[in-house]
């Protein structure tokens, strides 16, 4: 593999091309008009403009993409996370022009994007699914009748949704009524496909995933799991290895079912499986993500590999680099991602940042598409940075956060730096005691 | 003249009024998207609708008069 196109943007775009300078790997980068003054924009020796501001009209033209691509000459294409990641007629495309996509295969990509199918799928593989339905809900009676039967509170999903959008908690049948209907609109209005499915609401939940990664001939291994509980919106906010909170037998059994799960859809690339696990350390699948997380970099602190160099290897058709056994982890690895957003309302701040410092040391690590004179627009998800912090056991691994977090300045937006300050004394989280609730039922205010 | 400001940058995703529309204080007249999220905004007070100053699909700036009321 000898030059890259990353159809992406921010930090991700930024991490991918450290990897492929590494191994001496060209890449092309692309860049919305909002995105042009951008650190990695303008340190690239490659860089196209795909058009204005909003990603229908830069960062989604899918045609425009291979087309840069088909131009550039490239081997293979990036995409990163979100974007076109998870879009099988996009990954389609790419195949059929005989550049290699980074990722699994477009039927894979395809089975796990519909949520329904996914569960379906992952029955058959004797992986255990939150209870709920079978199949999709055709209309609002259906979905009262089975909500009797499974019992209140209940969630329902769009089986197209992703990042927390079309999903919603109802506690009786009066909430459940009106959300199905609006819920199914949102659906539709979003993914442009209504299919609603329902699970069983589960009280007191961690959401624990797996790291898996897959080769052309069939290996699969897991990277351990992470414990990504702490949310806002459905949204991960700070994510962990090894989980505070599982049991060594546990553990090894959700990893098990992850390999197990991508096994049965003979998966390839680096993927995720996503568990949601109750007060018993019952677990539950709850999807799978067909491409690189946000929060990949913990698992690369305590495993000391490089996940991107994994999926550029496998992509180009390589063995594993490492087998089940000779993969370890040292230490403890926790990521908060720094969000342009109030702290205690968690809503949105575009704006200009004016300053960014941070300490260099080891086992900090920064990972930025923005720099101290960039501006964040309101175009994109809020992410500005993901701080990820390593430390020998997880006391030390906070204790470090917390001298970065009175050592770092970000200043001229607002965003979630503080909260992090106050979760990081908190002595709930200092014990490892939370759960998704976590943020929404905290009533400690902190300081812009 | 009442005007109903953008709380942040954002692009217009849904107008809910229209212009000689009477609107109750706390009533949102529109949905801006922010940062993939959708922020309501609404009528501070309650007055009839003079003009609406952005379509579907418009850039607005923070504190840009979105809906103006006699």
């Amino acid at each position: 593999m000898r030059k890259v196109l990353i159809a992406n943007r921010g930090e991700i775009a930024a991490r991918i091309v450290k990897t492929c300078e590494k191994l001496g790997i060209e890449t092309v980068i692309l860049y919305s008009q909002a995105d042009s003054d951008l650190p990695y924009v303008k340190n690239a020796k490659v860089a196209y403009e795909i058009g204005e501001p909003p990603v229908v009209k830069s960062y989604l033209r899918g045609d425009r993409i291979l087309e840069i691509a088909q131009t550039e000459k490239v081997d293979a294409i990036h995409p990163g996370y979100g974007f076109l990641s998870e879009n099988a007629d996009f990954v389609r495309k790419v195949e059929n022009a005989n550049i290699t996509f980074i990722g699994p295969r477009a039927d894979v990509v395809e089975a796990m994007g519909d949520k329904v199918r996914a569960r379906d799928t992952m029955k058959d593989a004797g992986v255990p699914v939150v209870p709920g339905s079978d199949g999709p809900i055709d209309d609002v009676e259906q979905a009262v009748g089975l909500a009797n039967k499974i019992g209140y509170p209940v969630m329902i999903k769009a089986s197209a949704g992703g990042g927390g959008i079309g999903m919603q908690r109802c506690d009786d049948e009066k909430t459940l009524r009106a959300a199905f209907v609006s819920s199914q609109n949102r659906a539709k209005a979003y993914f442009g496909n209504d299919e609603m499915f329902m699970e069983k609401f589960i009280s007191n939940s961690r959401h624990i995933e797996v790291q898996i990664f897959g080769d052309d001939e069939g290996n699969i291994v897991h990277l351990f799991e992470r414990d990504c509980s702490i949310q806002r919106r459905h949204q991960k906010v700070v994510e962990e290895t090894p989980s505070p909170f599982l049991s060594e037998e546990v553990r090894t059994q959700i990893c098990t079912a992850a390999v197990q799960a991508a096994k049965h859809v003979k998966y390839t690339n680096a993927g995720t499986v996503e568990f949601i696990v109750d007060e018993e350390e019952n677990f539950y699948f709850l999807e799978m993500n067909t491409r690189l997380q946000v929060e990949h970099p913990v698992t690369e602190m305590v495993t000391g590999l490089d996940l991107v160099e994994w999926q550029l290897d496998v992509a180009d058709g390589k063995l594993l680099p490492k087998s089940q056994d000779e993969i370890t982890r040292k230490g403890h690895s926790i990521e908060y991602r720094i969000y342009a957003e109030d702290p205690n309302t968690f809503l949105p701040s575009p704006g200009s940042i004016t300053d960014f410092v941070y300490p260099e040391q080891e086992g900090v690590r920064v990972d930025t598409g923005y720099d101290a004179n960039s501006q964040v627009t309101p175009f994109y998800d809020p992410m500005v940075a993901k701080v990820i912090i390593h430390g020998r056991d997880r006391t030390t691994a906070i204790e470090k956060s917390l001298a970065f977090f009175t050592q770092w300045k970000l200043k001229g937006i607002k965003h979630n730096g503080p909260l992090f300050e106050s979760l990081l004394k908190d002595e709930q989280f200092q014990k490892g005691n939370y759960t998704t609730q976590f943020l929404n039922q905290r009533s400690t205010k902190v300081n812009n | 003249m009442k005007e109903i400001t953008a709380s942040m940058a954002g692009t217009v995703l849904n107008v809910l009024v229209s212009e000689g529309e009477s609107v109750s204080a706390g009533q949102t007249v529109m949905m801006l998207e922010s940062m993939k999220m959708e922020i309501p905004i609404e009528a501070t007070e309650a007055g009839e609708v003079s003009t609406v100053n952005f379509n579907v699909g418009d850039f607005v700036n923070e504190g840009d008069a979105l809906v103006v009321l006699k």
